[in-house]
């Protein structure tokens, strides 16, 4: 279990009304904007749950555009956010799906298309106290927080390639705090998350990426 | 001189500040820079920023117009005070009356998606700010004063979020302004000069008032009943403090109020647990009151 800080209980500083609605769900697009390479050029954004039903009253739609657009959890933009968003010609869609049953409550699934045309979906989670999981990527289940610096990995499902990821970290001198490895089918794509208490510099990342096998490496600043 | 050890309990709490003669505000200043490898410079800064957002966040509806999302509250903080200004003799004492327009004050800007202080949550964000404004503008103490006892308001709160929960979803709004609650009175306690002993048994009263409280927020939103309850945890926690500073116990210690507060929580149906299906939120007049946005 995380170790409780005084901050965790006075805290966290955030634009309200809800921890787990709004400022939970603007952390999940948040996280699902730095997992794509290019511009945003749109987004749809499918809610489920108790999400679906008072998005609107929790401002849960203002926060997860807020997310897209980068914003942080206690900026007072938030709540102008569609406008912004208008602005900076990125376009939305809320999609509330209350029939299909999800495992937890408070479930978005995002649907980006980036100005490449390429496609990310990202599913996430909203835990309570603003804290969010990331539990999917493509299609493919996965699980990490944010709440370290992450660089998360796709490449093919080949022996030696986690091996190359993880002496570029070592050179680096980058620790390891936690390591998970996922794939769709055997020999086909696997993601590779690995999370670190340090920074993890822009070089490591680009070295990762021209390693033979490795189809694309992403950084997640800890946020 | 031994630098403190983090703690999990209010007993092991008490053996710090009794071995260190110092009070709980200090031993959770020094776990902090103890466990999180920061400064106290560092930590200091942090919460003296958390204070100043409780502050703006507590006046912010007495100088304007502020309509929540959800519609259904909005300027009750300016009536409350309005009242007092006309010449209305606050029957709940100056103390109280101040306290509680500022705490449902943090509830208007909270639901109007203004900044505010999760203390422990979004949902309690009142109860702190609230009593501490109020008590820190009615008995002259300092912006120092309130951040050192926001330090012992968060060793509370961190003992229920470890040990039980502070999340409505779980154990319902005892969880949440209870927990809120409590941490205030513990918070004034020691404010008011009161030994960590008593500041545990002041937690421990504000939890054993609230027990069953239930979480049955109108339209699943975090507006009624939210914010009077808000104003009912600013109370419960001078009364608490009040009751503890005279020496008063309660019969229950703080550590095992807070599993009895749990084991309530848990044995509450999920209806009365952040679903809206129970409570007032079922309520004829609440449920019309609810505009239909889906």
């Amino acid at each position: 279990m995380k170790t409780i800080s005084v901050f965790d209980i006075i805290g966290p500083n955030m634009i309200g009304p809800s921890s787990s609605h709004t400022a939970g769900a603007l952390r999940i697009a948040h996280l699902a904007r730095n997992m794509v390479k290019g511009e945003v050029a749109s987004v749809k954004f499918i809610l489920y749950g108790s999400f679906a039903q008072t998005y609107k009253g929790h401002g849960t739609d203002k926060a997860l555009v807020a997310g897209m657009l980068g914003l942080s959890t206690e900026d007072h933009r938030i709540k102008d956010s569609l406008e912004l968003a208008r602005k900076n010609g990125l376009e939305y869609s809320f999609e509330p799906n209350m029939l299909e049953k999800v495992d937890h409550p408070n479930t978005v699934n995002i649907l980006i298309l980036d100005d490449k045309g390429e496609t990310t979906q990202v599913k996430g989670i909203s835990i309570g106290g603003g804290r969010a999981v990331i539990q999917e990527i493509n299609g493919v289940e996965i699980n990490f927080s944010g709440e370290y610096h992450t660089v998360i990995i796709y490449h093919k499902d080949l022996p030696g390639v986690v091996a190359n990821i993880t002496k570029v970290l070592s050179d680096h001198n980058i620790n390891i705090a936690f390591m998970k490895l996922y794939r769709e089918t055997r020999g086909s794509i696997a993601y590779s998350i690995i999370e670190a208490d340090e920074p993890i510099n822009e070089e490591a990342v680009n070295k990762i990426e021209n390693l033979p096998n490795v189809e694309k490496a992403m950084l997640i600043e800890k946020f | 001189m031994n630098m403190v050890k983090d703690f999990i309990s209010g007993e092991e709490l008490i053996l710090i500040c009794r071995e260190r003669d110092i009070d709980i505000s200090r031993a959770m200043a020094e776990r902090e820079c103890l466990v999180f490898e920061m400064t106290q410079q560092e930590v200091w800064s942090k919460m003296e920023r958390a204070w100043h957002i409780m502050k703006d966040s507590a006046t912010a509806a007495l100088k304007t117009d502020l309509k929540s999302m959800g519609g259904l509250i909005g300027g009750e903080a300016r009536k409350i005070k309005e009242r007092g200004e006309q010449g209305g003799n606050h029957v709940c004492g100056r103390v109280i009356a101040k306290a509680i327009s500022y705490a449902m004050g943090v509830l208007e800007v909270n639901a109007s998606m203004g900044l505010i202080v999760a203390a422990p949550t979004a949902g309690s964000s009142g109860v702190i700010p609230g009593t501490f404004l109020s008590v820190m503008e009615e008995m002259n103490f300092s912006d120092e004063d309130m951040i050192r006892a926001l330090f012992n308001a968060g060793a509370i709160g961190y003992l229920i979020a470890l040990n039980a929960t502070v999340s409505g979803a779980e154990g319902g709004c005892q969880s949440e302004v209870g927990s809120a609650s409590a941490m205030a009175a513990s918070a004034i306690t020691e404010l008011m000069g009161g030994s960590p002993r008593q500041c545990l048994s002041a937690a421990s009263s504000a939890l054993s008032n609230i027990l069953g409280l239930v979480c049955d927020p109108v339209g699943g939103l975090v507006e009624a009943p939210c914010q009077q309850r808000n104003a009912m945890g600013v109370a419960n926690a001078l009364i608490s403090a009040e009751i503890a500073l005279s020496g008063i116990n309660n019969i229950v210690p703080f550590d095992e109020m807070v599993n009895v507060m749990y084991q309530v929580g848990t044995s509450l149906p999920s209806e009365l647990r952040e679903t809206a299906k129970g409570g007032m939120a079922i309520a004829p007049s609440a449920c019309s009151r609810c505009i239909d946005y889906n």
